[in-house]
């Protein structure tokens, strides 16, 4: 009876410590929605997304030059990555074992784990130095380096989830290697490729420290390759340590709609995905 | 209880020569003296055996014993297999398909194969048909391709339960309809050869009776090899058999001497049933 009970206490203890730690790990998260969503729904409205901002002074006003510069952005960076990322995950699939394939595997978990801003310094050294001149290019390519290796590696997981018998079918039809890769292969694993791109922009769309000095910053609309750039997230940054009221408010709105933008991204592949297995049956 | 010693090394080759309706054809695949390595592993040993066009030839033997690995050889499908080596020669239509400078591509468009677990391509139905179609740019127009492809879901007793859906995913299909499908596949490339390794063995009895129907139908426009691990089917669907074992070729002959007279005391035992 005794050993009985005191079984039961102890079970007890760990199922309460399980709940409260769960319960931990969720306040922060939690919390910041909360403050978002609170803050940021009262500056939000039509003209924050249709207008550019007002000078210091007048109230109003909105992003749209940061929105249209972190679409610019995030776009030059998937046309730079999503090239690079894709094929480098089909030859370390394809030519797993190979020391090239080890040594980009090994490569590309290394720059996934850089911290943003020395991918920054290196955007920097490479595209703004030799121009003189801060660039929406420049920023882009801080972000699409960010982007390569997790795109890499996630299309070199999926490609080797798919059976190789689709391999063996595609070979017995008298088709190539190579024929065979991108015509069965690559899109037998397209739908969790997909996930793994949109995810990895909704990453990139959220960093800040890779463009502070790359695509730098810019009060006007722009969509010049050549020149500085706006984005949301430099933005929010500098209207969060202003002194002025109006453009805390802005911040806000613009931390809400990032935050809105990676939370779509996420419940849009999960529900490709989902449909994606079901059809598959 | 271990089987019987094989009696004598050479296998009992009865050659049973060229089939019904074909005199005097020369044989369409001729093996000679084929050993095959996985490492050092000798797979198969020294096999030699020819193999007649327009009839139905089944490859039988119990697990392990090499028929699968054989029939592989035959569209140098091992090749992707690291580590492989063969040595000998195999013939087919008399051009050795192991000599250098053979182009493996083209062979394999030659010799078309069907698969034990279909494996059909998460793409549409007709996708799936046009798909060799389409690789080998064997159809000029886009009518020419559906003709193609509806000619071939025919000859695979497919096109009626697919014909009003052939834009959807060919993994809607039932198991036996996407093994009907892979046939249809590999068909439509109109290959001379056509291996099946056993294409039936994950299909209820209704799907098996409906492929044995199909690969009767075809040996008169193909060379059918079929590797099986069921006797019945062997016996129901081929005009020739030829008995594995441990890696040799112990018997080959016409279907029905195999079973009823055959000259080796382990390819009776095995076809009634006393080990395998």
């Amino acid at each position: 009876m005794t050993r009985d009970a005191g079984r039961r206490f102890v079970s007890a203890v760990f199922v309460i410590a399980c709940g409260l730690a769960v319960l931990l790990a969720l306040v922060p998260l939690a919390l910041v929605l909360f403050f978002v969503v609170s803050q940021g729904v009262q500056a939000l409205n039509i003209g924050f997304f249709t207008q550019m901002p007002r000078p210091v002074g007048e109230t109003g006003g909105g992003m749209l030059n940061a929105l249209v510069g972190t679409l610019v952005l995030t776009g030059l960076a998937a046309t730079i990555a999503i090239p690079i990322g894709v094929i480098s995950g089909v030859y370390m699939s394809e030519y797993k074992g190979t020391r090239l394939a080890t040594a980009t595997r090994f490569a590309a978990d290394t720059l996934n784990g850089v911290p943003s801003i020395v991918i920054g310094i290196f955007a920097y050294a490479v595209a703004v130095l030799p121009f003189r001149q801060f660039s929406a290019m420049a920023g882009g390519l801080a972000l699409g380096v960010m982007m390569i290796p997790i795109i890499a590696r996630t299309t070199e997981e999926l490609l080797l989830l798919v059976p190789g018998a689709l391999r063996e079918g595609a070979l017995a039809l008298g088709a190539t290697r190579a024929r065979a890769v991108f015509t069965v292969i690559l899109p037998a694993a397209l739908p969790g490729i997909i996930t793994g791109v949109v995810l990895a922009l909704a990453r990139v769309a959220g960093e800040t420290a890779p463009l502070l000095f790359t695509a730098f910053n810019n009060r006007f609309f722009s969509t010049d390759l050549r020149q500085p750039i706006a984005s949301m997230t430099v933005q929010i940054f500098t209207y969060a340590i202003s002194p002025y009221e109006d453009w805390h408010r802005q911040a806000w709105a613009g931390a809400l709609v990032l935050v809105t933008f990676v939370l779509v991204c996420s419940l849009v592949t999960r529900v490709v995905t989902a449909r994606v297995q079901r059809l598959r049956g | 209880m271990n089987p019987p010693q094989v009696s004598r090394l050479t296998p009992a080759v009865r050659d049973p020569g060229p089939g019904p309706g074909t005199p005097t054809s020369p044989p369409k695949i001729d093996v000679q003296q084929l050993s095959f390595f996985y490492g050092a592993t000798r797979a198969l040993q020294e096999i030699t055996l020819q193999i007649h066009p327009n009839v139905v030839t089944a490859f039988i033997g119990p697990s392990g014993c090499g028929k699968s690995t054989f029939l592989r050889t035959l569209n140098r499908m091992n090749d992707i297999i690291p580590g492989t080596r063969v040595d000998g020669r195999a013939l087919i239509d008399g051009e050795d398909i192991y000599a250098s400078g053979v182009d493996v591509v083209q062979l394999r468009r030659r010799v078309g194969m069907v698969f034990q677990k279909s494996n059909p391509f998460p793409k549409s139905i007709f996708e799936n048909v046009a798909y060799g179609l389409r690789i080998n740019a064997m159809a000029r127009n886009r009518s020419e391709l559906a003709g193609r492809v509806e000619e071939s879901l025919k000859q695979a007793a497919l096109w009626t339960e697919v014909k009003d859906r052939l834009h959807t995913s060919a993994l809607s299909l039932s198991g036996g309809q996407q093994q009907r499908l892979c046939i249809a596949r590999a068909l439509a490339i109109k290959p001379d050869v056509l291996l099946m390794d056993e294409p039936a063995s994950a299909l209820d009895p209704i799907a098996t009776q409906r492929i044995e129907e199909l690969v009767y139908s075809l040996k008169s426009s193909y060379t059918v090899v079929i590797v099986t691990h069921n006797m019945q089917q062997a016996a129901r669907v081929s005009d020739r058999t030829a008995f594995f074992w441990l890696g040799r070729l112990i018997e080959y002959d016409r279907t029905d001497r195999i079973f009823t007279a055959p000259a080796e005391k382990l390819t009776e035992d095995y076809v009634t049933g006393r080990f395998g």
